[in-house]
């Protein structure tokens, strides 16, 4: 690690420390209204000002963090699960099996990423829950976004199916399942490691645009992407720049997590 | 001879991959009609709620739209109404889905079209002068850039685009521009430090003619190749850059499909846009393929 990705790994941590720790730093409920303040500017009382219905930005913005930043990992583990699953199956398996995860990966691929989040997004109700809202979007991201990692986990499973020491266990009498489980998977488990860090800023990314266009995270409860659902007003940021203190942030985790990734793709 | 087995070559590879676009659009078509069919909601008539309409003209409605037929039945009336150009139409709407992608579908092409041009020349003029200046502080500043602009949303670039008046293609081209210089920088430096352009350079060639003569050709095939993968990154940049740019197009079409729950809309845009990137992906390859065996 060179001196520039340890300072954004000690950004991250301090990031996810700050979102662990929000319930006990949130100066006020993050629904709560003060309403003779609306659009107030920043005080000791409010250090981030208030929004148009009078809620504590600072309030909002430490759950939105801890909203985003674990709604992204939760999903990226669930698609790279499933991109290990099957494309460790298909890459050991070979044959129709293959042929058939990598026809159905190239349709989705086909489709542009948020044109699929739409379509799943439209199948479901919209006038839900907050929590359900955010449980919705975890899940879609999670079960639709495994078809990038598992070109790549599939080929290199499709290279253990190759080697020796798999040929030596199969001669052993070694059954599919424990060939899966305890030689393909400990072998590709870095690949896992690195196809997850590099789903998590798409996911963050997608949850900030779904939730801008009103299909992820519901109101009242805040999310970097709905904290920026008030940017539309370009002009009046201006006049009160602490509002992009969410976008600032956003960027910052984003560009961290790109620097700590020797070579990241971010696709979409 | 040679010259007749490659070309029969390519020719087999051109119908292959002609073939396995049709059986992709067809899964692709049996996939949609099945959420179509299966979406909660599916054949919910709002004159079905009606009071005043008695239970046997309730079942005399449903039996005329047909919404007790089996599966198989479905998959064929939808395939055959597809086949004769009927797309059916938007709940949300209640105009022709066809109508409607004919209207929006230019609208979209032309702004990705633009946007693409202006991403792919700046993506490739910035990498390519990277690479004959090899300077420390032009890489560091381009790749810090290059890196803010990946981490910001779409739909944040939609609203800057909103605010200050620019054109929807140039907020495509701003959300499509990093994701290609960081492939095409690569690319390029990749190809530079080959040893056949590494004895060029010995052999005191210059910048620009090492370029030309010997990088590009060399990167030309995964170049073609990510032009297909631009295609689908744009189209997936349209969508919230429309919706938020207010630009009537099939981005828009399909945000409003979405909160309008208008599944036999959003599904029909979805359809002829992985249609339209399965075309291009499949083109590009072909395309780079076939410079590679020209050049080989």
């Amino acid at each position: 690690m060179n001196p520039l990705q340890k300072l954004a790994a000690s950004a991250l941590c301090a990031i996810f420390v700050l979102m662990v720790l929000a319930t006990f730093l949130l100066p006020t409920p993050y629904a709560r209204q003060f309403r003779d303040i609306p659009n107030a500017d920043p005080s000791t009382a409010h250090p981030l000002g208030t929004d148009a219905l009078g809620r504590d930005s600072l309030s909002r913005l430490l759950y939105g963090t801890r909203v985003s930043l674990l709604l992204a990992p939760a999903a990226a583990l669930l698609s790279t699960m499933i991109a290990a699953l099957l494309g460790s199956i298909a890459g050991l398996l070979g044959g129709w099996f293959e042929r058939i995860v990598l026809a159905a990966t190239d349709l989705s691929l086909a489709l542009p990423w948020l044109f699929l989040l739409l379509v799943v997004r439209a199948t479901l109700p919209l006038d839900v829950p907050p929590f359900v809202s955010v449980v919705i979007a975890f899940l879609m991201m999670g079960l639709l976004g495994w078809q990038a990692p598992i070109r790549v986990i599939c080929a290199a499973a499709r290279g253990v199916r190759d080697s020796d020491y798999l040929l030596l266990a199969r001669s052993s009498g070694c059954r599919p399942a424990r060939l899966l489980l305890g030689h393909v998977a400990p072998n590709l488990r870095p690949l896992f490691y690195v196809q997850f860090f590099i789903s998590i800023p798409l996911f963050i990314l997608t949850e900030a645009n779904l939730s801008i266009l009103g299909l992820g995270v519901m109101e009242p409860m805040p999310s970097w992407g709905n904290l920026m659902r008030g940017f539309e007003d370009f002009s009046t940021l201006a006049a009160s720049p602490w509002r992009l203190v969410p976008l600032i942030l956003l960027v910052i985790v984003v560009m961290c997590f790109q620097l700590v990734l020797p070579s990241q793709e971010v696709t979409q | 001879m040679i010259e007749t087995r490659k070309s029969t070559n390519f020719f087999r590879l051109g119908l292959r991959r002609l073939l396995f676009l049709v059986c992709l659009g067809l899964g692709g078509v049996l996939a949609s009609a099945t959420l179509v069919r299966f979406a909660p909601g599916y054949g919910a008539e709002e004159r079905e709620l009606d009071p005043r309409w008695r239970a046997d003209s309730v079942e005399a409605l449903r039996q005329k739209q047909g919404l007790h037929r089996g599966l198989p039945s479905f998959y064929f009336h939808y395939l055959s109404a597809l086949a004769h150009g009927d797309l059916g139409e938007s709940d949300s709407l209640k105009r022709p889905v066809g109508e409607l992608l004919r209207q929006r579908l230019p609208v979209t092409g032309n702004s990705v079209i633009r946007g693409l041009g202006v991403a792919w020349l700046a993506a490739a003029g910035l990498a390519s002068l990277g690479l004959v200046t090899r300077g420390w502080w032009f890489e560091a500043s381009t790749t810090a850039f290059n890196s803010l602009l990946l981490s910001l949303p779409s739909a944040v670039v939609a609203m800057l685009a909103v605010h200050l008046r620019t054109p929807v293609f140039c907020a495509i081209a701003v959300v499509v521009f990093p994701r290609l210089y960081g492939y095409i920088r690569n690319l390029l430096v990749r190809s530079y430090d080959q040893p056949h352009v590494l004895a060029a350079r010995a052999r005191g060639l210059g910048s620009s003619a090492i370029l030309l003569r010997h990088v590009l050709p060399l990167a030309a095939p995964p170049l073609l190749a990510l032009f297909g993968v631009s295609f689908a990154i744009s189209f997936g940049a349209a969508i919230p850059i429309e919706a938020l740019c207010d630009s009537p197009g099939l981005g828009q079409l399909a945000w409003q499909a979405a909160l309008s729950r208008d599944l036999p809309l959003i599904v029909n845009v979805t359809l002829v846009v992985s249609l339209v990137m399965l075309a291009a992906n499949s083109l590009a390859d072909l395309a780079g393929r076939a410079f590679a065996g020209s050049t080989q």
